[in-house]
């Protein structure tokens, strides 16, 4: 008796589950409907599908992709995102495997000063921080990375560390005892035994740079767009928006997320967790 | 190994101590600084004492509004989201079929920046409140609103994956135990599931509120304050002090100070009361 009842219990949320997942993907499903309208049919009808009036084809695209220079704005995040991610971790867990193993005052200062930053709003820093790094030729696609090791170290360093409090360090030792160099130890002894949590901190990192979208239109902005300020640049400033190019782009802005996001599910949502439970 | 290691400090710590002095530790004693003085590009700056701090809450109301406006936001989406997770969460670690799949769906919104957020939900809500003839930045109401909904779709899946984690590390026998004693499903989440999953709690409404107090793309590509920046933020506020206004640095970055003040604060004070609730619990 309890165990039928249990199941209808279990069907019934099937049901609600499966409701709710329709209302969670609509939202996407309407955007991608709309790309192929019409620019006057989009705001009074959105959730209509396309007609033989209303169907535009591909021209939305098009219309957009001239519009924001898209593919070259694809092309910055892409290089911005993965450049930076690589130097964070890099950069990030060496400084982490330092200041945990290196017992002294300053270290433990760092620490607490790499964590402290984590809870610093951007805009404290926002106008001193774009203003350094125009002071020091730091406003372009390369110079932006530095940038991003410096605000990304917070959460990075805590993260690596916190790990690698949690291993031994004898294996360490006796590599540094049988003469191993500390740089040589530090990538084959210490790195790989790190990978899962690098993995972690390159999810979260990539996230974040990859959607990030004032500290890049403050730092290099005017000068190289990156997907969320060719988005955000469509809007114009005359408050005009054309919405047949603004659907087409946010399906093309989502699209590679949506891709990344069900080949590296499982990293996704384990990197998530591990970061999260860091706190 | 303390001996060997200690000398490398040069190349293991200063490359990413010098991106951190210059992207963060500089700036922000700069921000400091500058707070008190009247400035236009940092190097001009000229000590003014407390008058932008002054002039932030007194040249007009935009600041408390944004406060305002932000707190009630920030409760509403705390409240909303983490329900809305903690349910899912065990609706969803009860073996039901096609779980994977619904995980997968809810948590996918979490992946998509702010501005396209933004703009996705732009269209849906001005396209339902076409039928009444208005549209979103006609009333606060219907941006504050937005902003909730927006906000509970992105974050749901996100709080559910970490509520998930911390209710799969419950015992089973701990569960069977209760039902063989006669405890029905509430008393069960009531007594079982909360009490266990306080550290995901905490964390949970850690990342929610801190998530809403520094709100910046969502708002910005929703409605952009309008109208009359009724539905500003403060994060939103401060960069319209800063860019918005000629000569108004000064109490763009005396906002900023208050601005972090404010969410170090609170989430200081967050954290010691969840986490004095998980020492009991």
């Amino acid at each position: 008796m309890a165990y039928s009842r249990q199941k209808i219990f279990n069907v019934i949320m099937f049901f609600i589950m499966s409701i709710l997942s329709v209302v969670f993907l609509a939202p996407l499903f309407i955007v991608l409907m709309n790309s192929f309208k019409g620019n006057l049919f989009i705001a009074d009808a959105p959730f209509v599908f396309p007609s033989k009036e209303t169907f535009v084809s591909f021209n939305n695209y098009l219309n957009g992709l001239s519009k924001t220079g898209f593919i070259k704005s694809f092309g910055w995040s892409l290089f911005i995102t993965v450049f930076s991610v690589l130097v964070i971790i890099i950069g990030t867990s060496m400084t982490a495997w330092y200041i945990t193993r290196i017992k002294n005052k300053l270290t433990k200062f760092l620490y607490y000063l790499f964590a402290f930053s984590m809870i610093v709003p951007f805009q404290m820093v926002m106008f001193p921080m774009s203003k350094m790094a125009n002071i020091l030729n730091l406003d372009n696609p390369v110079g932006i990375i530095v940038i991003y090791l410096g605000f990304g170290a917070g959460l990075s360093v805590f993260t690596f560390s916190g790990f690698i409090k949690s291993i031994p360090a004898d294996i360490e030792e006796s590599a540094l005892l049988d003469g191993c160099k500390p740089l040589q130890t530090f990538f084959m002894v210490v790195f790989p035994i790190l990978k899962p949590t690098a993995i972690s901190v390159a999810i979260l990192n990539a996230m974040w740079i990859w959607n990030d979208y004032l500290l890049p239109y403050l730092v290099i902005g005017s000068k190289y767009r990156t997907i969320p300020i060719a988005i955000q640049y469509l809007k114009g400033g005359y408050g005009s928006i054309d919405m047949g190019a603004m659907m087409a782009m946010l399906v093309l802005a989502i699209v590679p997320i949506v891709i990344f996001y069900l080949v590296c599910q499982k990293y996704i949502i384990k990197g998530v967790i591990e970061g999260a439970v860091k706190f | 190994m303390q001996k060997s290691l200690a000398k490398h400090f040069p190349l293991f710590v200063a490359p990413t101590l010098i991106a951190f002095l210059i992207s963060f530790l500089i700036p922000f004693v700069m921000g400091v600084y500058l707070s008190f003085t009247e400035f236009t590009t940092v190097v001009d700056a000229k000590w003014v004492g407390i008058d932008n701090y002054v002039k932030a809450f007194t040249a007009n109301t935009d600041f408390i509004n944004a406060l305002w406006f932000t707190v009630k936001f920030a409760v509403v989406s705390v409240v909303s989201i983490n329900f809305f997770a903690f349910i899912t969460a065990v609706i969803l670690t009860r073996g039901i079929r096609g779980t994977n799949f619904f995980r997968t769906v809810f948590f996918m919104p979490n992946l998509i920046g702010g501005i396209v957020l933004g703009y996705i939900w732009q269209i849906i809500i001005n396209g339902y409140l076409y039928k009444y003839q208005v549209t979103l930045t006609y009333d606060a109401k219907y941006g504050f609103w937005g902003l909730v909904i927006l906000m509970n779709w992105q974050l749901i899946g996100y709080m559910m994956v970490i509520y998930i984690a911390g209710i799969q590390n419950i015992p089973n026998d701990l569960i069977d135990a209760a039902k063989v004693d006669g405890a029905g499903p509430l008393q069960i989440i009531r007594h079982i599931i909360i009490p266990s999953v306080m550290p995901a709690i905490t964390i949970c409404l850690f990342l929610t509120l801190t998530n809403s107090f520094r709100l910046f793309d969502q708002n910005l590509a929703l409605t952009n304050g309008a109208p009359a920046r009724k539905t500003a933020m403060l994060a939103l506020d401060i960069y319209n002090t800063f860019y918005g206004r000629n000569n108004w640095e000064g109490v763009g970055q005396a906002k900023a100070v208050i601005f972090f003040v404010l969410v170090a604060t609170i989430a200081y004070l967050q954290l010691k009361l969840t986490r004095s609730k998980e020492v009991e619990g």
